[in-house]
């Protein structure tokens, strides 16, 4: 039997991105707000300390800070026809764990989504034609545009302190940044980072090719910055141990380094951790939150009334919640109907791989979010008439640091293990570098969310199906795109080119990327779609889910800035509309 | 304020059975004793952490065994319900408490005794105003025979001379407010200024860095070596607002003081305090030339630094401002005495946190990985680089300083 606590003004599920963002500006409003995070506190001081935050086997072979998977696994298929199966380890992606969320181990890339990418459908159906639409894709609107993100995102760079170049100011063109990029209303808060020698490389191949590459912009910060809200982060040092890794230095932004000091200082906020919550609680009438109620470590459960609730887990928990809690009808694909689980998506990695005979590249030095990149093949910045497919990637070199056990770079044909594997290890550790291209996934009417009929958390909830395969729709971009890779790798005169794009039925055991999107959508219909563009559900107006859940479909970019500036414009509507009006800010 | 609230404040202390006469209850004054209560950090030795506010019951450790800070709540049995205005005025001024018990230099009567009579006035006007908690709290906690009250009174022939502070007529207001803050309730001296075998204040060095529990509170005279004299009245008045200059940032038991007290003061108090400090003369004698980059110990420890060190505090020693702190020019480098810098690299340490300074940053401890001679070593590199002149650190120093804080 749950206890019930006092009642608050908001409570927030997650303290990651999201949570933290939105709980400190509703605490900044005089709201009284209480966060449940179902994992620890976390703190650079204690949790990453420079002495033993470097260790590769504790956290990127053991994936401590991941979320067990006996805590909160997910199942998985292909398709429908399949059963699904419980993920027992992690692999494909990397759900995170406690305060500061998957926004701990992230690589730190910044970029903001194209214009184009909030009214895809309709832009591209102008363009090309509803007929050059592959019929397979559900791709939709997300009722939003650059007009209304672009001061979210501005508050998101502010916030962390991105370093870059801005590529267009004000509708400007600037030497130096990415000439596709949206037009941005100020430069990067700090000057982009220092570039090794791989990214040295590629950039120069690239200009010879008339390409125009740009610093990746990066929540690894350039140089020292005190944040809006007065916490202080300091230079990257490069130190190799970055993505999968807390970071030691106070350099790589996440909710813990740039919110969490000063939100944690505030009367009217509190933090309870280690505590998983159950549902989100509704009145008879399902119009209404009226709060939720979670589960804490001593297995005590605890109901917590607040007049307002905001769900701001990682993409699987939010999607989770809802379709536990009743919040939404869930999706069916084979009737088409219902939005919960809806239009989930995923991002296609592709890469391309370079042997030198005559490089050094000194592999260790790098940081996740270190690297140049061009974009001439993402979105539609290329002209997609008879290609047959709609999407591309952003193509970029960012060495993460070649870590000792993970990093063994040998070109194909090199046994797996013993003295050959050996000594290839050691000729190809130091002169072998790779050119990504994280490239779009777009949703189908196949790929969606659903509770898993056979299997259960420890606590008896049903746990998340994700039933998802590439729509031959990507696979085509893949191929496409990782081509155009290939011919710059082969400007830069390795001894060996191989190419690795997307190919197959997706597989969950390799990683590829953390950057699950979808299930719980962003639109202007609420039968395609689950929350407005304020990212209130439309059926329970006291009810906001935020996050990358809310992408109907993802582009060939990194999710976090979005999923932060998202944050930032529910936080925004939340202060400025629902306050003044509570009810539902978009006529259903 | 309004009548209304007067007369609600009225009923309030009428309720908690406390009765003053006259104007010792109105608003202004009490909450001006709050403010004192504030400058003089009461709350360090008065306040448990965890605890009722001013409930007592915080362990102060000192060369000759332990003290406790007292109740100082309106409790009648346990704290100072039923004390009068003079019995108070008595123990701030001579150190004698209700019953006419010597009390022990830990309460710093000996910077107390300049505080004015109005000034206690006020305190003790708020500390009437606090909820009575009733905590018995032994405070004397010393062995035989230190915990003989009666040998403090031969202690103050020695240490101690009443009175309250007198302002210098040469200089301004400003000035004044300073030296009353500081030599008064802020009682900076207990820390910072050197001690004699009895513990009482060496004389004619008042503020020129002590060591205590183990850290250096150091020289923060006006000595533009081992002080703060190349600091800024700004960067002063910062670092005791903020927890954190350009140069440093508070960690240790000052982060405690700023935390508590400094962060909370007036920004008229805050500027007389970096006005009279860096009025004081330092140490007259001239600092140690710097070693040799060529000396084996200087080697050594570069290497070590380099390795170790560099990433946060950079290779010139220059930190990051408001994260890690500059090495290069710090007056906490340059004291003669090196206890703070061996124990921070022993044993680690966390920065305070203000409001406009909220980030908390940490140096992690390297006892588990450094040896005695390696951190000696590199103390002396740091302590002889950049323009830093400071006597090398030897290793039965940082041998020592590691058995004592062994748990």
């Amino acid at each position: 039997m749950a206890m019930k606590l006092p009642r608050k003004d908001v409570v927030v599920i997650g303290l990651g991105w999201a949570g933290a963002i939105i709980a400190n500006e509703l605490t900044d409003e005089g709201l009284d707000v209480v966060a449940v995070e179902r994992g620890p506190w976390r703190d650079t001081a204690r949790d990453f300390n420079i002495a033993t935050a470097a260790d590769e086997l504790r956290y990127n072979q053991r994936q401590e800070l991941m979320v067990r998977p006996a805590q909160s696994a997910i199942t998985v298929r292909n398709n429908i026809s399949q059963t699904a199966l419980p993920m027992r380890n992690w692999g494909s992606f990397h759900p995170g764990n406690g305060t500061g969320g998957a926004g701990n181990h992230w690589a730190g890339i910044t970029f903001r989504f194209g214009p184009d990418d909030f009214r895809l459908k309709s832009y591209l159906t102008e363009k090309y034609g509803a007929a050059a639409m592959p019929e397979e894709l559900t791709l939709q609107d997300w009722g939003t545009d650059w007009a209304e993100m672009e001061p979210y995102y501005a508050s998101f760079d502010r916030l962390a302190g991105i370093s870059g170049k801005a590529g267009n100011l004000n509708g400007v063109i600037q030497e130096g940044g990415n000439p596709f990029e949206g037009p941005r209303s100020e430069e990067y808060p700090t000057k982009p980072m220092k570039q090794p020698y791989g990214p040295t490389l590629f950039a120069e191949a690239a200009r010879k090719l008339g390409y125009k590459p740009f610093p990746v912009p990066s929540a690894l910060l350039s140089e020292a910055y005190t944040n809006p809200l007065g916490v202080t982060m300091g230079p990257c040092t490069f130190c190799g141990f970055c993505t999968n890794y807390g970071c030691a230095n106070y350099s790589k932004a996440s909710a813990i380094t740039t919110v969490l000091p000063a939100l944690v200082r505030k009367s009217n906020f509190t933090a309870v951790t280690n505590s998983e919550v159950l549902r989100v609680t509704l009145d008879r009438s399902g119009t209404r939150a009226t709060g939720v109620v979670y589960v804490d470590s001593s297995g005590q459960e605890w109901e917590q009334p607040a007049d307002l609730v905001v769900v701001s887990a990682f993409t699987f928990e939010n999607v989770r919640l809802m379709l536990l809690s009743g919040v939404g009808k869930p999706y069916d694909p084979v009737s088409n109907t219902g939005t919960t689980g809806r239009n989930y998506c995923y991002q296609t990695a592709n890469g391309v791989q370079l042997f030198f005979d005559d490089k050094n590249f000194n592999s260790f030095i790098g940081g996740g979010a270190v690297g140049m990149g061009i974009d001439e093949f993402n979105n539609d910045n290329f002209d997609h008439s008879g290609l047959g497919f709609f999407g591309g990637g952003s193509i970029r070199v960012t060495p993460i640091g070649a870590a000792p056990i993970a990093s063994r770079p040998t070109p194909p044909g090199t046994p797996r293990w013993g003295s050959k594997w050996k000594s290839e290890t050691q000729k190809a550790y130091l002169s072998t570098m790779s050119i990504g291209c994280e490239a779009s996934s777009y949703a189908t009417r196949g790929n969606h969310l659903s509770l898993d009929p056979t299997y259960t958390d420890r606590l008896g909830r049903p746990l998340l199906r994700v039933t998802f395969d590439f729509p031959e729709n990507d696979l085509k971009m893949a191929q496409y795109c990782t081509s155009r890779v290939g011919e710059i790798a082969r400007a830069m005169g390795p001894r060996q080119v191989v190419e690795r794009p997307m190919k197959g039925h997706w597989n969950t055991v390799p990683y590829q990327s953390s950057h699950v999107v979808g299930g719980f959508v962003m639109g202007t219909n609420p039968t395609t779609s689950s929350v407005n563009k304020y990212l209130q559900t439309w059926d329970v107006p006291n009810l906001f889910v935020v996050g990358a859940s809310a992408f109907p479909q993802n582009p060939g970019y990194n999710p976090t800035g979005t999923a932060a500036a998202l944050a930032f414009k529910a936080a925004d509507a939340i202060r400025n509309l629902y306050l003044k009006a509570p009810g539902a800010l978009v006529p259903a | 304020m309004s009548r209304t609230a007067l007369l609600a404040l009225a009923v309030v202390t009428g309720l908690t059975g406390t009765a003053f006469a006259g104007d010792q209850t109105d608003f202004v004054t009490v909450e001006r004793g709050r403010y004192l209560a504030v400058l003089g950090d009461c709350a360090a030795c008065h306040t448990a952490p965890g605890g009722k506010p001013f409930a007592g019951g915080v362990p102060i450790e000192t060369p000759f065994g332990r003290l406790v800070g007292a109740n100082i709540t309106p409790d009648r049995e346990t704290g100072i319900g039923d004390w009068s205005l003079d019995e108070f005025q008595r123990a701030m001024s001579e150190g004698v408490a209700k019953g006419g018990y010597h009390l022990y230099g830990a309460m710093p009567y000996t910077a107390y005794t300049k505080v004015t009579a109005a000034d206690n006035a006020a305190l003790f006007a708020y500390l009437k105003t606090l909820d009575p908690v009733h905590n018995e709290v032994e405070t004397n906690q010393l062995p035989f025979p230190f915990n003989i009250r009666l040998s403090l009174f031969g202690w103050n022939l020695l240490n101690f001379t009443k009175g309250e502070y007198v302002p210098d007529p040469k200089r301004d207001a400003e000035w004044n407010r300073g030296a009353y803050i500081v030599e008064g309730l802020a009682h900076c001296g207990t820390c910072h200024t050197p001690k004699n075998a009895l513990g009482g204040d060496k004389a004619g060095e008042a503020l020129r860095g002590n060591v205590v529990d183990g850290w250096l509170a150091p020289d923060i005279t006006g000595n533009g070596h081992a002080g703060i004299g190349k600091w800024t009245a700004d960067e002063l008045v910062a670092y005791m607002k903020d927890g954190a200059n350009r140069y440093d940032i508070a960690s240790g038991p000052m982060a405690e003081v700023v935390e508590k007290s400094s962060s909370q003061w007036t920004d008229a108090d805050l500027k007389a305090v970096a006005t009279y400090l860096k009025s004081l003369d330092g140490a007259p004698a001239a600092p140690p030339a710097p070693l040799a980059a060529t000396d084996p110990r200087m080697v050594a420890g570069r290497a070590i630094y380099e390795d170790r060190c560099s990433g946060c505090h950079v290779g010139t020693g220059e930190g990051i401002t408001g994260l890690f702190p500059k090495l290069a020019a710090a007056p906490l480098v340059n004291n003669a005495d090196a206890s703070s810098l061996i124990r921070v690299v022993l044993a680690g340490s966390r920065a305070g946190t203000t409001d406009a300074r909220p980030t908390g940053p940490s140096m992690p401890a390297f006892a588990w990985n450094l040896k005695d001679e390696d951190v000696a070593n590199l103390l002396t590199y740091v302590r002889s680089s950049w323009g830093n002149a400071a006597p090398p650190v030897k290793v039965e120093a940082v041998h020592e300083l590691r058995g004592e804080l062994q748990p």
